[in-house]
Parts: structure tokens; sequence; C-alpha cells
């Protein structure tokens, strides 16, 4: 089977991710906008074109143990994801990286419950930040075959030995239908060779304890120490595993990636599928004189705090649009880079923006907005506290479903970056 | 092919699978049947665990196991040992495991598990037709948090949540479940339950249920020294007179279809079996709540009427 070209939604893309990497063992659970990996996976598994074995399990919970018990036997295993189903499994996020097994695992982000809804943003998956997994975020179709490769590269180093998540938006890269560049067989095996597992795993000649107890702070610590350890070591080895990829399929995945960022002043940092909406938008204030660019972060965990310097330096003011709340902080990606760029001798001014909470669109005028933000807070030296985006087209539409709802009063929250909208 | 089954305690298995010296308490009654279980079962093995007392068996550097062990969390036992069936299928399948590498595949939990957080996982895995043995040690609470009641707790038994007062002078006042009937309605290929005092019908159900490829699920009734605030020298005792008194019913379920294998010839009163336990002391001090104590009996006698029933309708 030679190279081809596809059209491919995010979701058809991960299953082919997972059908080159040869996994041995699937097992599922169903959930939007998830789904259609898996029922990818079920049909070729039953035509025969994949030889794995598909289960479908109980619960999400059930599903990630089972993973986890699979991988820590020895096979190759693949299982998706989303939101609640992330939620409902969280437990075994932590008790199967602790188990260091190389599991890869999709996420299609979808926004968490209550309200419940079916659009994204990325409080699934930054939720699951500290559990030991490692993460590498999408924004194209492209994009999530190839992680998906390299997420078994990383997971299965011996260095690492640690689970990893491909993470895609929902809708917006899940069902989208983009060109993706489908390897060819024997060049994903030249890249990714069968699993061989050199640890340990279940066999009658070698019994063995997995997993099991420890008593005090001592040996838990140890073993919490190891896997951060092995998840720093992971940076070191996902840049050797990127060379290779680049050089057998000729694309090159930093672990962040700059747009327009070289000669840039002002820089947005954004992840994931809206990082397309970004990229515009630094085009039309580059039109407008602005000297804008745009860093999108990919690998979250280990988080390649140096290549984020490295990036940002002498950078005039950088402002982070995270797609994700932290109830009683604010922005959840704002935090970590502060806390990366905290030691730096020149530090950029740095604005918090939060947008494109459940898929809710970030217009172009709200990006105009945060390039505004960040020039007023050059001339001024003036940082205002996180902006929660929403334009005044769509307050005047929640007002009305309010009303309709049989709320009488006006809300007395007042949004703090609130964007006129003209439209 | 029939098993040859064995007549008497002099022809257990010689072969220790759990060694001694474990951080569990003295008297155990889950322990004890335990180790018979395992010189059933052999070596070759992997136990799966969810959280309970038992999970204290593994303390990191430490095992009592001849055989494999994976503490997975308290819900999911049953997935991990989906995970691990399927693996080693997978691998023998595709000649990365020389089929003499297979283990069998056990679960162990409690009660707290299997009646109640566990469920979901466990009709799952019986449900998938998932080869594996499944022993739940029914002490009859949340022992490892200190003995809470859980959906196994019998009527009027004493425990951390369900506390003896001026509100409620009976303790638990729901019903134990009837776990082998929910398991039994998924019709596994074998389904048993057993008890430490009779070690000779606990090794010939295993010897059975080893016939059968798929679920095969034991229950058994574990005499818990701390929990059921008894004398830790006579839980094997305690374990038999459950059964003398007809409580805990010892029988099999072959496809659905069910045989006692223990029925005393006569059945002793209940309260030769509650009084020797503190977590009943309620039912006869400071006055005998003689309507609870009557009730219990009726329950036994009900169940016991019933078996005779449909056990004569089928002979
Ligand atoms: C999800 C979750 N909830 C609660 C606990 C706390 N917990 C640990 S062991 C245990 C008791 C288990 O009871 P049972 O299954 O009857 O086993 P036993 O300890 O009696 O042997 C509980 C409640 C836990 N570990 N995980
Ligand atoms: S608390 Fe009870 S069940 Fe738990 S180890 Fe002790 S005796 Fe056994
Ligand atoms: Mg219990």
């Amino acid at each position: 089977m030679a190279r081809t070209r596809e059209m491919l939604t995010g979701n058809a893309s991960a299953a082919w991710g997972v059908r080159l990497a040869e996994v041995d063992y699937v097992p599922t659970y169903p959930i939007t906008p998830q789904t259609e990996i898996i029922e990818t996976l079920a049909k070729w598994i039953c035509d025969g074109v994949m030889d794995a074995r598909f289960v479908s399990l109980d619960s999400e919970h059930s599903m990630i143990t089972a993973a986890g018990a699979a991988s820590a036997t020895g096979v190759r295993v693949f299982t998706a994801t989303s939101s609640q189903g992330l939620l409902y499994g969280f437990e075994m996020l932590y008790t199967v990286a602790g188990w260091r097994v190389p599991l890869v695992m999709v996420n299609v982000s979808r926004g968490l419950s209550a309200p419940i809804t079916l659009e994204p943003d990325h409080n699934d998956i930054l939720a699951a930040r500290d559990s030991g997994f490692l993460q590498i975020h999408c924004e194209t179709c492209q994009e999530v075959l190839d992680s998906i490769l390299m997420a078994y590269r990383l997971a299965e180093d011996e260095r690492v030995l640690l689970p990893m998540f491909v993470n895609m938006d929902g809708f917006h890269l899940s069902f989208t239908r983009e060109p993706v560049e489908v390897p060819d067989i024997n060049e994903a095996r030249r890249f990714l060779p069968p699993y061989q597992p050199n640890h340990a795993f279940f066999k009658a000649s070698q019994p063995m304890a997995q997993g099991l107890a420890v008593i005090g702070g001592s040996p838990y610590s140890y073993f919490k120490y190891q896997m951060h350890l092995a998840s720093m070591k992971a940076l070191d080895v996902y840049k050797e595993i990127a060379g290779e990829f680049e050089e057998i399929f000729g694309r090159s995945y930093n672990t962040i990636e700059g747009y327009m960022t070289e000669d840039a002043e002002h820089v947005l940092i954004m992840s994931n599928s809206f990082s397309t909406l970004g990229k515009d938008a630094v085009k039309k204030a580059r039109e407008r004189g602005v000297k804008a660019g745009l860093l999108k972060l990919r690998l979250l965990r280990p988080f390649p705090d140096a290549d984020i310097k490295a990036a940002l330096n002498s950078k005039k003011v950088v402002a982070v649009l995270d797609q994700n709340i932290s109830i009683g902080k604010g922005g959840i990606l704002y935090s970590e880079i502060a806390g990366a760029l905290y030691h730096e001798q020149e530090r950029p001014l740095l604005l918090s923006f939060i947008g494109g909470l459940g898929g809710k669109n970030i217009s172009s005028r709200e990006f105009e907005f945060i390039f505004d933000s960040m020039i007023k807070a050059d001339t001024t030296g003036e940082i205002s506290a996180p902006q929660l985006l929403y334009t005044e087209g769509e307050w005047k539409e929640m007002e009305r479903l309010k009303h309709l709802a049989g709320k009488k009063q006006e809300s007395q929250i007042k949004i703090i970056g609130l964007y006129t909208d003209i439209n | 092919m029939e098993p040859t089954l064995i007549k008497s305690i002099k022809d257990l298995p010689a072969e220790e699978n759990l060694l001694p010296g474990t951080p569990i308490c003295a008297g155990c009654g889950g322990l004890l049947a335990l180790r018979h279980c395992l010189k059933a079962l052999g070596k070759k093995t992997v136990i799966v665990n969810a959280a309970g007392c038992f999970t204290l068996l593994s303390v990191y550097p430490f095992t009592p196991f001849q055989n494999s062990w994976l503490y997975t969390a308290m819900a999911c036992a049953p997935a991990g040992a989906q995970g691990i069936r399927d693996a080693l299928d997978i691998l023998i399948k595709k000649g990365r495991l020389d089929p003499g590498e297979d283990l069998k595949v056990i679960v162990l939990t409690g009660d707290g598990v299997a009646y109640d957080i566990g469920l979901a996982s466990t009709s799952g895995a019986i449900h998938r037709h998932l080869d594996f043995y499944y022993i739940c040690s029914d002490n009859e609470a949340y022992g490892n948090t200190g003995f809470q009641s859980s959906g196994a707790t019998p009527f009027a038994s004493k425990t951390g949540t369900t506390p003896i007062g001026k509100i409620s002078p009976t303790g638990t006042i729901l019903a134990k479940k009837d776990l082998f009937e929910i398991w039994r309605s998924h019709i596994p290929p074998y389904l048993a339950t057993i008890s430490p005092g009779h070690p000779v019908d606990l090794i010939n159900k295993f010897k059975k249920a080893e016939q059968y490829k798929g679920p095969k699920l034991f229950i058994n009734l574990s005499p818990c020294p701390p929990g059921w605030t008894a004398d830790p020298a006579h839980s094997a005792r305690l374990a038999k007179l459950a059964v003398d008194t007809g409580i805990w019913a010892l029988k099999e379920s072959l496809y659905g279809d069910v045989r006692h294998t223990v029925i005393p010839k006569k059945f002793k009163p209940v309260e030769e079996y509650l009084k020797e336990q503190g977590r009943f002391a309620h039912l006869f001090k400071p006055v005998r709540q003689e309507d609870v104590l009557k009730k219990i009996q009726e329950m036994v006698d009900t169940y016991w009427k019933d078996v005779q029933k449909k056990e004569s309708i089928k002979a």
C-alpha cells in the first residue's frame, strides 16, 4: 500500500493512525463526538483488514482499566473517549499512568456538563494534565494521524513508558474533512516497529505483582518522582522521534509551532483547531500593521518550558487565549505560560483571554479586540484581569433566551472584556 | 469429563500458593478460604484485585503469592481481568507468547465491590462471557474502611454506618442483596457459594468449575473477627455455624441450574450463630429483640422451604 492522499475527518484520521500503528487491542465505549473512531475500527476489524481484537466495555472506567491491563500484559492498545467519558474514567487515568504502560488514547475535546453540551473546549483534556498521561494537541487532521504514530513511539520508549493522549477538537476537527496523506504501511512500520516490551508483563514463567500498594510517603514519592522524571526525559525523546518522523514522512512537528513569530512583537498563544482561526487573525492584524504572531502549543505534557521561553524571548506582549476556564482562577494555560516565563530576565507583558468555551465561535472582531488589548497594554503597561470574551450580539441573544426561559430581571453580572460587536 | 472430586480434608491439595506472613487480621475467614481457592487454582494464575482488605496482601516490595497480581481500583477489577485475558489470547494467537505461559485470570474482591460499586463491571464481564474466576470474599460490610454497611450487610447487623441508637435499635434495616441470584440471572457456566468451614466442598467446586470456559463465580462467607466482633479463634466454627443454621446456603449453579451442595440434616436455630457476634449483640442485650430474632429465623425458614419445594420438584 503506497502513500495516498484522501479527504478524511479528524476521526477517520485517528482511525488510520491506529490502523497503521497495527494496534492489537481496542477496548471501547461510545460518546459523541468520538464514536466515529471506534465504529471505523470496528468495521475494519470485522472486515479483517485490521488484525486486532475489539471489545465493548460497560463504561469508560472499565474501558481504561481493560486498556491499561492489556497494555501491562504486553499488547499494543488503543482507546478513545471524550469529555464526560474521560471524567467518568478519571480515576483510572492516574492508575494506568502509574502502571507505566504505553497506552495511546485519543480524546476528542468537548465541553463538560453542566450544562451538558456537545461542542468543544479543553476543560476535559486539561483536567487530565496532572495524571501522568503525556499530551499532544492537534490542529489538523494530518496532525491527528501523524501524532498517533509518534505517540506510540514516545510512549513505548523505554526511557519514557507513560501513556499518551492525542487530543483534537470535537466537531471542528473530528467531523471536518481535510486532505490527509495516509502513509504507506511499510514506512509506518519503519517508523514504528512492532511492540516488543522488555519491561514488566504477565506470563506464567515470570510471576510478578504490578500496581501494588505502598505504605508510607517514601515509596509513594519515589514512584511519582520517577514518572515526573520520565516525563521530563520525554522532551528529549520527543525531539529524536520528531526528527525521525520528518526524515521518513517529510512532515515536521516541534513541541510548539510558531506562526509569523520570528519578527513578531505581539504573540497570541493558542492550541488545537481554533489555532487556524488565530493564524488567520494574525495575517489580518499584520495587514493592519500590527506585528502579530501566533504560538501554537502542541506538546502539552511534558510542558516544553524551554522551547516556549525561547520562542517568546524579546517579545513585547503575549496573550494567552484559553479555551478552558478554571473556575475561580481563570485560564489554565495562562498560568502555565506565566510559570514558564517567571524566571526570564526580560519578560513580555502577559495577558489572559478566555474564549471559545463549549464551541463558542471566536470572531475576527474578538481577535482584533485581543490584539488591540495587547497594543494598549504595551503603551500603558497596565494588565487587566482575565478577559472573558463575549460579543454584544451573543449577549443580546442570551438576554432573549433568558426572557424565553421566564427570567424577568436583567442579569446583574457585568462581563469583563465584553466586546461591542457592531454586526 | 467428570472431575475427580475429593472426599475428605486429607485429600486437600498439599501445594501452597498463598504463603504465610501477611498483614491480614488473625482469624480472617476470607484469607482462610483464599488459601484453599489458590490450592485448587494452581500457580499459573494472575489475581486482579479491587480495593478492599486483600489489597494489603501485596505491599511493595512483598507479596505472599506464588502467582502474579494486579491491583486495579475499586470498581473495575473485572475490566482489568478482561484486558489481561484478551491480551494473553492475542499474544498466543499471534505467536508472540508460548501457550505454556498462559494464566488463569482471577478477580478477587470484597462484597462492597461485588454487591455495589463493581456490580456493573462484573455484569459486563459475565455478559461478555469472559473466561475468568471471580472470588468474592463476603464479610458483609466495607471492611477495609472499618466496617460500614454494604449491599451485603444482613438485616439487623450493626455497622459503622448503621449504629444502634434510640431512633434505630436494629442496626441495618435493609436485607442482604442476593448476589447469587443477580449473577445467576446472567446464566454463567458456573456459580457457587463457598465457606472456609467446608474446604472439601470448596475444592470440589473449583474442580467442577475448571471444566468450563467463561465466568466462574464464587461467593465466600468470610467471618471477620474485628467487624463481626468475634473471637479470631472461632472463625472456622462461625463459618460452619452459618451453614448449620441455614443462614449461608452452600450451593452451585450450572448454567443457571441450582443445586444445594450441603444441606444440614437438622438446622440449628439462627440465634446460635447470631449470639456469637458483637454485631448482633443489641438483639440480646439490654433487652431481647424478640421480633427481630423471629424475623431473621423466618427469613431463613422461608428460604429453605422454597429450596425443598424446588429441589424436590427436580428430583
Ligand atoms: C472509588 C473508591 N471509593 C472508595 C474507596 C474506599 N475503600 C477502599 S477499600 C473499601 C472497602 C471495601 O469493602 P469490600 O469490597 O467489602 O472489601 P473488604 O474491605 O470488606 O474486604 C472502600 C470503601 C476506594 N478505594 N475507591
Ligand atoms: S477486617 Fe475482616 S475481612 Fe478484613 S482482613 Fe480483617 S478479618 Fe479479614
Ligand atoms: Mg467486605
